[in-house]
């Protein structure tokens, strides 16, 4: 029992000097609320958040399995076709470079104020580690393992599903579990630019209004979500590997 | 009856890898010695249609099934035993019978194992599992690229003579650098050295050779003193 919860010691100190910093008045509570205060407003305002949260989760839920969706297709198709591969990678390695957030502003002007903006920046997100992630390991899998496929003149269809999408699960497996992350910063930064709803926009009103506990508590509970997703991708994938 | 064979020269970027030969196979076991870098896994290949740094100017007559074999077992990690010995069928999109490959895993002394991952077998009985898979496929031709040189000594045997017993009645062209195995096993045998194919004289007798001969000892150091080119 001690062994499990030792790592959870720092946060613990963390939250002592935070709670002490607050006590002596060393910030102003404007500034830095209590952890107190912080706790007392996920408690009072649990329905405003709860139904902000829900909004914010619903963006990044439907951004993810979206964008997840599309970045393995992607890789699929770049993998069967090698014309498609040779136009769309250089094109693919390049949009690493954008960062995604300065487009925030643009998908608002292209898709208003609603829903989608914050489900494509999610999408954008998680489409590009997850297509590129399983590429390079399909396109990594081993000669030797080739020559198998050679030998039985396989399709390139049954030498991806036999050969490549296997020794590329583990590949995948890491771009998920880095794009799990990504997802509710880019629904929340979508949600920053222009929205009425969501967990980003709370942030904003409340910062607006001087709750700056209410502040504390949407932000808590962003990490909390990413957290979670991280924790649940990572559980589900390591099931899947190991079977 | 058709042999198997190729002919024609071999570069290696720009460069003579192998003068014109001529390698002709018969029905049996034909063995492919020589030092390594010296091109005989790259002959292999050739033969077997595999993808390889070098190229080839002449003719092959290769079969339109291959047996292939390498010194790893090419295991597939998340597939059982069963569908391992299946996978080559599987990539041809053969359908392939799985009572055959039950009866193929108890020819090589694997009942039972066929839901087992191949993580949890030794070296040796995945190198069987390997046989199995190249049974699977009824080719002709059998390219085997050194299958038994990461076994121990006496699995190796044991395998050499599986492998032996199983490949019977086809043509099977053997790449080794261990001359004792090429005796052992094989009825022709050729020595890849200094950019040619020399003809080597096989011991006589049926195979698997005694391996307590003194015959298959003297002959293989003297092989040995020839792949080293200290004669």
């Amino acid at each position: 029992m001690t062994r499990r919860l030792r790592p959870l010691l720092p946060f613990l100190a963390l939250l002592l000097v935070w709670q002490g910093g607050a006590s002596l008045h060393l910030l102003p509570a404007f500034i830095l609320p209590s952890p107190g205060a912080v706790l007392q407003a996920l408690w009072t305002d649990r329905a405003l958040l709860t139904s902000h949260g829900l909004v914010t989760l619903g963006e990044v839920a439907l951004g993810f399995v979206t964008g997840a969706l599309l970045g393995v297709g992607f890789a699929i198709l770049m993998m069967l076709s090698p014309v498609a591969r040779m136009n769309l990678r250089p094109l693919l390695n390049a949009s690493q470079a954008v960062p995604v957030f300065v487009l925030a502003p643009i998908l608002t002007l292209w898709f208003g104020y609603g829903m989608a903006p914050k489900v494509v920046m999610t999408i954008l997100l998680v489409f590009f580690p997850i297509a590129s992630g399983l590429l390079d390991g399909m396109l990594s899998t081993p000669q030797q393992s080739l020559d198998l496929a050679r030998i039985a003149h396989a399709s390139r269809l049954r030498e991806l599903i036999w050969l490549r999408l296997p020794h590329a699960l583990p590949h995948l497996a890491a771009s998920i579990r880095i794009a799990v992350t990504y997802a509710p910063t880019g629904a929340v930064i979508g949600e920053w630019i222009g929205s009425s709803r969501g967990l980003g926009y709370l942030m904003l009103m409340a910062n607006a209004r001087s709750r700056i506990a209410l502040m504390f508590a949407a932000l808590l509970l962003i990490v909390a979500m990413t957290l979670i997703l991280h924790r649940l991708a990572d559980r589900l994938l390591q099931r899947v590997l190991s079977a | 009856m058709t042999h198997y064979g190729l002919s024609g020269t071999v570069s290696l970027e720009g460069e003579r890898l192998i003068d014109p030969f001529v390698l002709s196979l018969r029905t049996g076991w034909t063995a492919l010695l020589g030092p390594s870098g010296s091109g005989k896994s790259t002959l292999l290949r050739l033969l077997g249609g595999l993808q390889c740094e070098a190229g080839f100017e002449g003719s092959r007559n290769g079969a339109a099934r291959v047996g292939w074999m390498a010194q790893s077992d090419l295991m597939q990690p998340r597939l059982s035993v069963l569908h391992n010995v299946m996978l080559v069928e599987t990539l041809a999109g053969r359908n392939p019978d799985p009572a055959r490959a039950r009866d193929l895993l108890a020819a090589v002394g694997l009942a039972g194992y066929e839901p087992r991952r191949p993580g949890a077998l030794s070296g040796g009985q995945r190198q069987r599992v390997a046989l199995a898979r190249t049974l699977m496929s009824e080719a002709d031709l059998i390219l085997l690229d050194e299958p038994f040189s990461a076994l121990d000594p006496a699995t190796r045997q044991t395998m050499q003579d599986l492998a032996h017993e199983q490949f019977a009645g086809r043509t099977v062209l053997l790449v080794t650098h261990d001359p004792a195995e090429a005796l052992r096993l094989c009825d022709a045998i050729w020595l890849l050295k200094d950019r040619a194919l020399h003809p080597v004289a096989a011991l006589d007798g049926s195979k698997p050779h005694d391996l307590a001969d003194p015959a298959l000892a003297i002959t293989a150091t003297r092989l040995l003193d020839d792949i080293r080119g200290a004669v």
